[in-house]
């Protein structure tokens, strides 16, 4: 199929950027949309002009690198994959594609669709693990865990931090990322000790990094490619407020 | 050169305890005068950065993609070994240990593969401890699968992301020190290449991929974690970016490179659909505990997955069911690549390129019911679909071999040390645990034995022995290094060519797989050194790469990349070619039994091939380390 693809043309951070318009043909549907612009960008350095950058690395739907926005919507059109996983035989001959970088205060463009996504890392730092040393831990099995329990730690657990999330949200908030893994760690007993100091210093990082508030609009449950339930984010405000209530920082 | 593997003395049970009590220790209040570079976020080395930190030295960390946790262990599925025996199936330490040895057909060091067997149960405590969401049985217990056609159930699971989960346990460990300031963190940061100083490893100087700026780093140790080279294939199971230049690199400055020939080809893959692709996506090895292999007695050409479902039964080919009955479907995965690509090149493949054997689930799902094999395989049903447009439940999956792990890397003694001073290697990017074929789970479980368990005890050993003075990045052997790097880069940018970096690097995939992928002999392997030489010769006055050295420039780090993936290439074949036995996943045509099965000539070839780089063009020399089996007698492998 032949195509027409608006990009986004960025050279730096500091650079203003704008829409680049170029056609692709001869498409085949079984190519995965990167491939697709594996073609373009081959396409452009023959031609002698800058390839357009982009992140990916896995290419099939978990390291959370790609990150383009399609025509509107984080990861293109279809539900519950990445950019990586989906294929061109989801557009039609003939199709205009826009794509855009994620735009987010907190994901500053670094060039073309690459953003700098470092916030996500730093609130990871500031209280998403669990304080053990290498050595010294209890026998697995001593810590027994019911399954339905460890199913629903694993369900938020499943996070690829790609920030979707924020890329669909209005206000690019980052609570679905944030509060999958508060729910992951809160629901499980290995994450009791440090549970309210963590959901405390995750949210402090969160917003000193400039995302925004969340007003429950869904949209970021309605891009995540994990399918990341939104019934997180309630979990987590109520973690939040039991420890602010407990808390001797209120 | 003195190839000293340094394995302790005594019974191969006690060595690896007598080795920890023997070996020198750093008092913990010196830890902290001490700084290790760790180059590679993955399990090995998260989990090697993090246990540092832990101990008390300053660690600086490198990785190539924008943050750690995106490290190709993400990509892992099916799971972790670990000699638990939870399921009260006869398994044990000793047990894991023979079977590793077994499967990788008797090319790996006894004592280092048995003391990954015993630390294999402290990484699933480790884990469990770190929050990782292991799949449980209805007592709350850990839950396993026999996984690689085990005899016993000894592999632990996230769901299909077993890596996943792992490699965000480790990198939480690894943020938790980040945070404690005990590891500085660079991402977007390459390693490109080493620096020696009075010939120990002092540093790497590293070029920053957003700025472009070339940097140096000194340390009193370096650790590579850098993962490995299937990449030189072009098309593999890896990630985009999976390179070789940090070990390769370190290679050029003496480190030795052990076994490159030694590539894993997994059986079961989704088969190249046309030019366009990218890289090839892994079915999870699982499928073959319910899925049967077959393709038709009599060769149909571009028959389609739905045709097929029409084909009855005594026209079919179920051909490892009928060659190895007591194993079938689930052969080890040289094997079983093996004889797919048999029946193909017999005409007897199917799809539209005739490079695919179906994987059928018909029966599975009359025995079991839908709902069972959803339970069990649907998110990988759901991908297969996403990537073909076939739905698998309705008709067989097509599949095919695809290069997916290199057992071969930098030659490690048994401290984890390449033979230069200083310099460790972890990881798939070391050669030492899986000999000539790699058990299904059992990657992940060396990686983190690696980061968890070995090295943070091995490395005191050595800075015991040094002085607390750092090196300068003035020191003149950091300035020697960026010069002729830049120098380098410099040339890469100034050839403006013809040839597009992915020109090249598909032409060297072909060469790898038609002369040294899944079946090799002397004819082809020698016309290949010859493509191969050619290649590199093109490549460094025709590759065109666009922009300029100091900003954001994909089309420098994959021109960079390639040029190293090239002569690595060439050191494949010049092994691949010494070593005229077959074993594992190194099939010498000229070396198989009457019924066509892989041949081992122990009396020739029980050794580790090391190689000694010689300078630009010239032939690298190979040094030998003899492999003594106390424990396991040498048998030929037989899946019959
Ligand atoms: C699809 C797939 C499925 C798999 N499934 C399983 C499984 O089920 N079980 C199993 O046991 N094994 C499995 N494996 C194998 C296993 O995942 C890998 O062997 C293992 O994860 C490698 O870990 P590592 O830490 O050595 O390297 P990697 O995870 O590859 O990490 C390499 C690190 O080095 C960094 N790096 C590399 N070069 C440089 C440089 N020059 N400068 C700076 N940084 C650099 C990268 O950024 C990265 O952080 C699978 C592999 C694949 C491809
Ligand atoms: S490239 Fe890894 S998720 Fe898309």
């Amino acid at each position: 199929m032949n195509l027409t693809l608006k990009v986004w043309r960025q050279k730096n951070s500091a650079d203003k950027g704008k829409f680049e318009t170029y056609e692709v043909s001869d498409i085949s549907p079984d190519m995965s949309f990167l491939e697709m612009f594996d073609v373009l960008n081959e396409q452009l350095v023959n031609e002698s002009r800058d390839p357009i950058h982009f992140d990916h690395d896995c290419r099939e739907g978990i390291c959370g690198m790609c990150s383009m926005y399609i025509n509107g919507k984080p990861h293109g059109p279809k539900d519950a994959i990445t950019t990586c996983q989906l294929h061109m035989r989801s557009f039609k001959d003939g199709d205009t594609i826009v794509v855009e970088p994620w735009r987010a205060k907190a994901f500053p463009v670094l060039k073309d669709l690459v953003v700098d996504r470092s916030s996500f890392d730093r609130i990871i730092q500031a209280g998403g693990y669990i304080s053990v040393n290498t050595g010294g831990v209890p026998d697995a099995n001593e810590i027994p865990i019911r399954k339905d329990i460890a199913n629903e730690a694993m369900d938020a657990a499943q996070c690829i931090g790609c920030g979707a999330c924020v890329a669909a949200c209005k206000n690019a908030s980052a609570m679905l990322f944030v509060s999958a893994k508060v729910s992951q760690l809160a629901l499980l007993p290995q994450g009791q000790v440090e549970r309210k100091s963590r959901v405390e210093n995750m949210i402090a990082q969160m917003d000193g990094e400039g995302f925004g508030a969340c007003t429950n609009t869904g949209a970021c449950e309605a891009v995540c490619p994990k399918e990341i339930s939104i019934s997180n984010i309630a979990r987590m405000n109520r973690e939040y407020f039991s420890a602010k209530v407990s808390s001797q920082k209120v | 050169m003195n190839l000293n593997s340094k394995i302790p003395e005594g019974p191969i049970a006690e060595k690896w305890t007598k080795h920890k009590f023997n070996m020198k220790l750093v008092n913990p209040a010196n830890k902290r005068k001490y700084d290790i570079i760790v180059v590679g976020s993955g399990l090995a080395g998260a989990s090697a950065s993090a246990s540092f930190a832990e101990l008390g030295y300053n660690v600086k960390c490198f990785c190539f993609q924008d943050s750690p946790r995106r490290a190709h262990s993400i990509a892992a599925q099916g799971g972790i070994n670990a000699a638990k025996n939870y399921q009260n199936d006869g398994d044990s330490i000793y047990r894991l240990f023979y079977d590793t040895v077994k499967g990788g057909d008797y090319r790996s060091r006894e004592a280092n593969v048995h003391r990954l067997a015993e630390v294999s149960v402290n990484i699933i405590d480790q884990c469990v401890a770190q929050g990782v969401p292991f799949a449980r049985e209805y007592g709350g217990l850990l839950d396993n699968r026999s996984f690689g056609g085990a005899q016993v159930s000894r592999t632990f699971y996230a769901r299909g992301q077993t890596g996943q989960q792992l490699l965000l346990g480790a990198y939480s460990a690894l943020s938790r020190q980040i945070a404690n300031g005990k590891v500085k963190m660079y991402a977007r940061t390459e390693m490109l290449d080493l620096v020696l100083v009075e010939g120990k490893a002092r540093g790497i100087v590293t070029r920053n991929l957003v700025t472009g700026k070339i940097e140096s780093h000194s340390a009193h140790a370096v650790v590579l974690a850098t993962g490995g080279y299937g990449n030189v294939f072009f098309l593999s199971t890896n990630a985009m970016g999976s390179n070789c230049t940090a070990a390769w690199r370190a290679h050029k400055k003496g480190a030795l490179f052990g076994n490159p020939c030694f590539t894993q080809i997994h059986p079961t893959c989704i088969p190249v659909s046309g030019d366009h692709q990218s890289k090839l996506t892994l079915m999870s090895e699982s499928l073959r505990n319910d899925g049967r292999v077959w393709v038709p007695k009599v060769a149909k050409p571009k028959l389609t997955a739905k045709e097929a479902t029409k084909i009855p039964e005594e026209e079919r080919d179920y051909y490892l069911e009928r060659k190895y009955p007591s194993f079938g479907n689930l052969v080890p995965r040289d094997v079983a690549s093996r004889n797919a690509k048999m029946v193909c090149d017999e005409g007897r493949g199917v799809g539209n390129t005739g490079l695919a054997v179906f994987l059928d689930f018909a029966d599975a799902i009359k025995r079991d019911g839908k709902d069972v094999i959803e339970a069990k395989y649907g998110n990988l049903f759901d991908m297969y679909k996403q990537i073909t447009g076939d739905n698998p439940y309705e008709m067989p999956m097509m599949i095919y071999p695809a290069v997916h792990y290199t057992m071969g890397g930098l030659w490690v003694d048994y401290n984890l040390m390449t033979n230069i001073p200083g310099l460790y290697a972890i990881g798939e990017a070391n050669f030492s645990d899986h000999g000539a074929n790699r058990l299904g789970a059992s990657a992940l479980m060396q990686g983190l034995a690696d980061g968890y368990f070995v090295i943070p005890y091995t490395i005191g050993d050595y800075l015991a022995t040094m002085p607390y003075t750092k090196v300068d990045t003035d020191h003149e052997a950091f300035r020697e290094v960026e010069s002729k790097l830049k120098a380098k880069l410099d040339k890469l940018m100034s050839i403006k060519g013809k040839q597009t970096v992915d020109d090249f690097h598909k032409a060297l995939g072909k060469i790898m797989w038609e002369y040294c992928g899944m079946s090799r002999n002397e004819e082809g392997l020698k016309l290949a050194k010859g493509k191969i030489q050619a290649l590199k010769k093109e490549f460094w006055e025709d590759v065109k790469v666009l922009g300029s050295q100091d900003e954001l420039n994909m089309s420098l780090e994959k021109a960079n990349r390639v040029a190293d993936f090239i002569e690595l290439g060439e050191l494949m074949i010049d092994d691949a070619l010494h070593r005229s036995e077959s074993c594992g996943g190194h099939f010498r045509e000229e070396s198989q039994t009457g019924e066509g099965e892989a041949k081992r000539k122990d009396d020739e070839f029980s050794f580790v091939s090391a190689w000694e780089y010689k300078g630009e063009n010239q032939a690298e020399e190979l040094h030998k380390e003899e492999l003594v089996f106390e424990n396991v007698k040498l048998t030929q492998r037989s899946y019959k």
